[in-house]
């Protein structure tokens, strides 16, 4: 097992040095600067800024400099703000992303799996068709829709909640559920469908045939086969809502890093495309390592390679 | 804009040429604040909340370039004069003299303080002026400081000793300033925050970071720095050691930073906010029903770009042709609908001309008539291309924005209509691929847009000088650049305004751009919100903002 986790740990370094070096060089390839502006620089001024960034050396030695930057995790300041680092922008960033984005999480968490099991025991009856409605209407329409429509509905016209911005409980609420919809509905209908198979199994009709009561059947015995692809789902999930979404902190006016990953590219903002590209590498990698570690206790089939038997 | 806002505004740059014509010793200073009520008619509150729509990028006045950049710095700080609603203040410049040849500013300071109590001296104008110009500060206005003598050569490293700077202050109170050449507009100059002054001591001792956190941001405006939430909200508070506290009703001002525009709007029909600018536009016309929105001046000029290096468009008769044949009543009316002015020459309304009270747009009036057709079709026979046919496929170029491409279409589809021009295809970019389109010459016709830095039509014609860094239609026109060059070494008025006059006739006569529309601010506050001074530079200014009981 330890083996098995170095490995994976050096596998983990292995793909950061890739994702920053194919970033590096596609960031380099679009047109454009961090300093190009419609009202253009007059070109001695231009040149001062970019020796200050270093942005006249030759790309190799702009490379290898990031990096080794980047190994002390040093991410440079952002050419765009200058009152901020790249650290600043991620350490003032990520904690609001990752405050909204866990609790979205367990809402999807929660009301998914409950719902999916709802669902299952209910085939084809209306709790069924339900959920299932109601999870096709939450994996359709995009949350940039949905956070108008509750806008609309519940700031706009019942003036119930503030619109935007964050600090205050009320101001979580629709950021909240409008980013949850997608993964609730995904994890519904996930544990909709693999309850069905696990529920069609030999050893769930011996269980019932003890006469074990519903509840006893479900919680001792499916749900713990039927959550393993959801299970596996829960690693890319929870690194990517973590980290925050660029359309609903758009939308709520949330001072989250979920923005940065498409507004640093549109500003050329080269130190802050770096950064958070590796900074999301980082958490999507190690999500999907604990994941897969996890696996190994829950699931008995499954074996590390490696692992003593 | 509506009539009465445009002899107003008219008003306010009569104002500023008065001061402008260099009659020394202009105090206006001491006189009060008109229309403030007695604190009768003020909320007990003087809160107010504007959304100043993202992130500043810095809050250092020598390194900021952009409008929510600017709403900050006009309230946290004050330069020797202020654009106002009645034109050009005295600030901390209590007077000025101007010497007879135009060359030699001198003002002369008034008793004001730092927001740590410190004196505002003229040294810190020389400072904040020289540090702006240094290299190393890596200032991307320096170039506002260019009038200055030797300023440019100092910035570009020409000149390495900043004493040859023409700014120096001869004592604690006075500052002289040498200009290069005669420029009128200089004094307009003043206000802008470019040339604000800084406390010495703190930019020293911080030289990156004083402007990043209340503790080190020292500032001599109406306001001090309370709070920065990165990309959520700045708060203001008033400033107790500000010379003229007692103008300042605001106790506190709130600028959140919510991008998305029907966010804002919504937070501001619900009360969350009393303050917004450009609503988004399909909620226009519902506003405009309402009562809800008001149209302020904006300087500035949306139009086309054209590649006179490329054919067709190194004919003159294509590019007017083209021009003539746009209705830009009906994209003003139907498309933008924000109450813009189309534009039938380049130079934006609301700059003063040589005469007191006269606005340049007026004096120089239309270079052409809008949607006129039969010409458009004549030209374009006349070149060749009868009824459009043999023309060269033509694509328009705009970066990537609904409006831009609304407008676009619309262009399209009046070329093919009105000259059958059946080719033409648009093409749009992201907004730094495009940029880099047009930098290289990798177009047809592109979209642009200018707005002015300062009052005077120098703003808008100095970039269609032949070797401008901005003419990126490579328009070349020998008796235009001696125009410019003419009315850049000049300080009459009279003979500069002629010669601006003539250039932009040229300009228009060679069709080097194509026109469309004259910007204006879109602007919804609440009723109760008054005095916000909305300047047609962009930034609002609330030095005189105020919040009546509602």
């Amino acid at each position: 097992m330890l083996q098995y986790t170095i490995r994976r740990l050096l596998a983990i370094l292995v793909t950061l040095l890739v994702i920053a070096t194919l970033t590096f060089v596609l960031m380099h390839c679009i047109p454009g600067g961090p300093f190009a502006s419609e009202k253009e620089l007059p070109p001695p001024i231009l040149q001062n800024i970019n020796a200050r960034y270093h942005l006249d050396w030759p790309l190799w030695k702009q490379y290898f400099d990031y990096l080794a930057h980047l190994a002390r995790w040093d991410l440079g300041p952002s050419f765009k703000y200058e009152s901020m680092t790249v650290n600043d922008i991620i350490n003032n960033g990520f904690p609001v992303s990752a405050t909204l984005g866990g609790i979205a999480l367990g809402i999807a968490v929660i009301f998914g799996i409950t719902a999916g099991i709802i669902a299952s025991m209910n085939q084809y009856k209306w709790q069924d068709n339900l959920v299932m409605f109601l999870a096709t209407i939450g994996f359709s329409v995009p949350s940039f829709i949905l956070a108008s429509l509750f806008i609309f509905v519940f700031s706009y016209k019942l003036g119930w909640l503030p619109a935007a911005l964050w600090g205050s409980p009320q101001q979580v609420i629709m950021p909240a559920l409008a980013l949850s919809a997608l993964p609730t509905a995904f994890i519904a209908r996930m544990v909709r469908s693999t309850m069905l198979e696990v529920l069609a199994q030999d050893y769930i009709r011996t269980a019932w045939a003890k006469g074990l009561s519903g509840g006893l059947v479900v919680y001792r015995h499916a749900l713990k086969n039927a959550l393993l692809p959801v299970f596996s789902y829960l690693g890319p999930l929870t690194a990517q809502i973590l980290t925050g979404s660029f359309v609903v902190e758009r939308i709520f006016a949330i001072p989250g890093m979920g923005r940065h990953f498409v507004t640093s590219i549109a500003n050329r903002d080269y130190t802050t495309i770096m950064g958070v590209t590796i900074f999301y590498s980082i958490i999507l990698l190690l999500a999907n390592f604990l994941v897969d570690i996890a696996y190994a206790y829950l699931d008995p089939r499954i074996k590390v390679a490696g692992g003593k038997e | 804009m509506g009539k009465k806002s445009l002899t107003l505004l008219i008003g306010i740059l009569l104002a500023a040429a008065l001061t402008l014509a260099g009659c020394g010793g202009g105090g206006g200073s001491e006189e009060k604040q008109q229309g403030v009520p007695g604190t009768g008619g003020m909320a007990a509150e003087q809160v107010l909340t504007y959304n100043n729509g993202t992130e500043p990028e810095t809050l250092d006045p020598a390194k900021m370039t952009g409008i929510p950049e600017g709403t900050v710095a006009y309230a946290l700080f004050d330069g020797l004069t202020r654009m106002t609603a009645k034109g050009l203040e005295p600030a901390i410049a209590k007077s000025w003299d101007v010497s007879e040849d135009g060359l030699t500013y001198t003002f002369h300071l008034r008793d004001a303080k730092w927001s740590n109590g410190d004196p505002v001296t003229a040294h810190d104008f020389e400072f904040a002026w020289k540090r702006a110009l240094d290299p190393d500060t890596l200032s991307e206005y320096a170039y506002q400081l260019y009038y200055i003598k030797n300023g440019q050569a100092f910035n570009e490293g020409k000149i390495t000793d900043p004493n040859q700077v023409g700014v120096k202050a001869l004592d604690e109170k006075t500052l002289e300033v040498t200009l290069e050449a005669p420029a009128p507009y200089f004094l307009s100059l003043t206000s802008f925050y470019t040339l604000f002054p800084l406390h010495r001591a703190t930019v020293e001792a911080h030289p990156d970071d004083w402007a990043n956190s209340p503790e080190t941001l020292v500032c001599n405006g109406p306001f001090v720095l309370d709070k920065w939430e990165h990309q959520a909200k700045i708060e203001l508070v008033k400033n107790k050691n500000y010379w003229d506290a007692d103008s300042v009703k605001l106790d506190k001002v709130v600028l959140t930073m919510v991008e998305e525009e029907s966010t804002y709007l919504t937070m501001w029909e619900n009360g969350e906010l009393d303050s917004i600018e450009q609503p988004p536009i399909n909620d226009i016309p519902r506003l405009k029903q309402e009562g809800k929105l008001q149209i302020k001046p904006y300087l500035g000029v949306y139009y086309y770009i054209f590649n006179t290096k490329k054919e067709p468009f190194d004919d003159v008769r294509v590019r007017k042709a083209l021009a003539l044949a746009i209705d830009r009543q009906a994209i003003v009316e139907k498309i933008t609908k924000r109450g813009e002015k189309p534009a039938l020459a380049y130079v934006p309304y609301g700059i003063p001309d040589a005469e007191p009270g006269s606005d340049f747009r007026e004096i120089g009036g239309d270079y052409f008539k809008d949607n006129d057709i039969e010409t458009a079709k004549q030209l374009l026979a006349d070149a060749g291309y009868p009824g459009g046919k043999g023309l060269p496929p033509i694509t328009i170029l705009y970066n990537t924005r609904e409006d831009h491409k609304i407008i676009a279409e619309a262009v399209q589809e009046m070329w093919k209509k009105n000259l059958g021009i059946e080719n033409v295809t648009l093409t749009n970019q992201e907004w730094q691929v495009y940029l880099d389109s047009r930098d290289e010459g990798n177009f047809h016709v592109a979209r642009a847009g200018w707005i002015g830095d300062y009052f005077d039509p120098m703003t808008f014609l100095d970039m269609y000088v032949s070797t401008n860094l901005q003419n990126d239609g490579k328009w070349s026109n020998a008796e235009y650049d001696q125009l410019i060059a003419a009315a850049k070494s000049t300080g009459d008025q009279k003979a500069r305004m002629e010669a601006m006059h003539k250039a932009e006739k040229i300009l228009m006569d060679e069709m080097a751009i194509m026109p469309i529309y004259f910007y204006s601010h879109a602007v919804c506050e609440h009723e109760y919100v008054k005095d916000t001074y909305w300047n047609p530079l962009g930034p609002p200014d609330f030095k005189y903002a105020w919040i009546a009981k509602h």
